[in-house]
């Protein structure tokens, strides 16, 4: 297992079953409560998924019995004043802040993965695992505070040249035009990013070493190059893995809120640039939950929760499911 | 034919860069970000940080001690609720369920949870326990934060369990110990360094915690012990002054933000000690 709390899903056990005590058929009082103990506490780790989704549905019913499903999904108007609420910019902002840190972090992670598991000299291979993995030691509000006070600044001075250069090119080019502000959407994207770079590419690394050695040594032996073996040999053996961490890293940004809150500006309009402000359902409930005032205004919030609660959980279960997969194959051999 | 070559030969070259760049540009932020951090918490280090409390808005005067107290009694209250809960879960997996279908369902959940978004967990804790006390309290806050801090307590506790042979458990029942000894006073003890581990690992995963708390435990600007109450805590107190106007606010986030960048890293260090002392069976 690994240190950030990305743990790696291989699991060793040893294949003989657990002896029993044996011998005292009436059992004893202690062993009973003991038993029982770890029974309760078994069944409330499981229990409480379950009932995070209840409690949060159950709270959002008024905003549900106002709005219903589908007007709220669609609806722009986030109107406290009026007491009219619609998810729709929330929405798409999670998705477009989210899709951005993917398309940075995927490729990003998969090289720091190939490196580390790879390309680097013995001797540095666990220093620079260990700096990557501390990345994800580091609180969400700390990468917010640097985001907002330091990165920003610095990178509202690229962005004229992003305006000039990207913003030229007809069609894409709406998506980079805007005022040099540092923060809004693309900088969202950018933090998010590197938060879910640890946890992407400790999945990735610990899969392509269980590669068997006989796979690579066969690859290289009839004179394929770092690359090929890793692209072709590596890359196909732990496929499913490989698509579970990224889920799990995209499961992370859907749900990131405090440094999200930080850098994107917080502005309910929808903007075709990613230069512009944006909002997320995390960073609006971050905001607004503790100055909502009336009870359908915090009950909506509690309705946009159980969409982002939605949406992750559908992509947490396939994240775990593709990494046992795999798990699941090597220990069938070993 | 050599043409063939070259070609494999510049892209496996031009490959081997990239990927080297991916690798500079990710320890590169960590650098970043760790050096702002330590410059600006520096610099924001004051006596009265550690004897005063959070000053309201406008004085210059600087002070955290009631958001460091309040986060301690939410941390330690956490630690009481998730360390037996982690424990004893974990502890089913590995002794009892072992390898059966519902041990195996429990696991996947466990794995699941683990991932969660500490937001939706600050929200359940809201449903659950603040909307019917009618009130936030520093209590909620420390539910939530066991709560996040327990899938990964299970799941260390599990696999370090599972690693202590059958030989010693053969050993002490051959002996006449009933099951809960044989757990408590012959595997735990084999896999105390690797629990520990766990426990440590989980702790500093919550200390920065910010989202859940904003649900919960909100924030108090005077001393409070009180945990039924809102009450004062770090991360809240770094969000609240790092968004406001005052120079001697945003310096004492960054001081509050290197405190507890400090005390993870640690944290994380010592997990990494304790974790190269378990030992792994043939």
């Amino acid at each position: 297992m690994s240190e950030s709390g990305v743990v790696s899903r291989l699991e060793i056990r040893p294949m003989s079953e657990r002896p029993k005590s044996v011998g005292r058929p009436w059992g004893l009082p202690a062993d009973f409560l003991f038993h029982k103990m770890a029974v309760f506490a078994a069944f409330l780790v499981a229990g409480v998924l379950f009932a995070t989704v209840i409690a949060i549905a159950f709270d959002s019913r008024l905003s549900i019995h106002a709005f219903g499903i589908w007007k709220f999904l669609k609806s722009s108007e986030w109107n406290p004043v009026t007491q009219t609420f619609g998810a729709f910019p929330f929405i798409v902002g999670t998705l477009v802040s989210s899709t951005i840190a993917m398309v940075l972090g995927v490729p990003i992670s998969f090289g720091v993965a190939v490196f580390i598991a790879e390309i680097a000299p013995a001797w540095i291979k666990k220093p620079v695992a260990g700096a990557i993995e501390l990345l994800a030691a580091i609180p969400s509000i700390v990468y917010g505070l640097w985001g907002l006070l330091i990165f920003a600044p610095v990178f509202a001075k690229t962005e004229p040249w992003i305006n000039d250069k990207l913003g030229a090119i007809p069609g894409i080019g709406l998506l980079f035009q805007g005022p040099p502000m540092g923060i809004g959407m693309l900088t969202a994207g950018i933090v998010l990013a590197i938060m879910v770079l640890p946890y992407i590419s400790s999945i990735m690394r610990d899969v392509f070493l269980i590669v068997p050695s006989s796979l690579r040594e066969s690859a290289y032996a009839i004179g394929a190059t770092t690359w090929e073996v890793a692209w072709n040999i590596i890359l196909p053996y732990t496929r499913s893995a490989v698509i579970g961490g990224i889920f799990l890293g995209l499961g992370r940004a859907l749900g990131e809120t405090m440094a999200v809150t930080f850098v994107i500006g917080n502005s309910n309009v929808l903007s075709s640039s990613l230069l512009m402000p944006g909002v997320t359902i995390p960073s609006v409930l971050a905001n607004e939950f503790t100055e909502a005032t009336t009870k359908l205004y915090v009950s909506s919030l509690i309705y946009l929760g159980l969409i982002l609660i939605a949406v992750t959980l559908i992509v947490r279960f396939l994240a775990v499911l593709l990494i046992r997969r795999l798990g699941r194959r090597e220990g069938a051999k070993a | 034919m050599i043409s063939i070559y070259a070609r494999r030969r510049s892209i496996d070259a031009t490959s081997k860069i990239l990927m080297g760049a991916a690798t500079v540009i990710g320890v590169f932020f960590l650098f970043w970000i760790l050096w702002t951090t330590l410059r600006f918490g520096v610099a924001g280090m004051h006596w009265d940080l550690f004897i005063k409390d959070t000053p309201p808005p406008g004085t210059d005067s600087f002070g955290l001690r009631n958001a460091f107290v309040g986060s301690l009694i939410l941390l330690s209250i956490s630690l009481l609720i998730g360390v037996p809960v982690g424990l004893m879960g974990g502890t089913w997996l590995a002794e009892y369920g072992f390898r059966s279908r519902t041990a195996n369902v429990v696991r996947f959940i466990n794995d699941i949870m683990l991932s969660a978004p500490s937001i939706e967990i600050g929200l359940f804790v809201y449903a659950v326990m603040v909307d019917p006390m009618g009130h936030f309290s520093g209590l909620s806050g420390s539910v939530a934060l066991a709560v996040l801090m327990i899938p990964i307590i299970v799941r260390t506790t599990d696999e370090m369990l599972s690693l202590v042979g059958s030989d010693m458990r053969e050993a002490a029942i051959a002996l006449g110990a009933p099951t809960w000894v044989v757990i408590t006073k012959v595997t735990w003890k084999a896999a105390r360094a690797g629990i520990l581990t766990g426990i440590l690992i989980g702790l500093a995963r919550i200390t920065g915690e910010t989202a859940p708390l904003l649900f919960t435990a909100l924030n108090n600007q005077f001393f409070s012990k009180d945990i039924f109450h809102p009450i004062a805590n770090i991360p809240v107190v770094i969000f609240q002054f790092a968004l406001s106007p005052y120079s001697n606010w945003q310096q004492m986030a960054w001081a509050a933000a290197f405190i507890t960048v400090l005390f993870v890293l640690v944290l994380s260090l010592v997990a990494r000690w304790f974790l190269g002392k378990v030992q792994v069976p043939k």
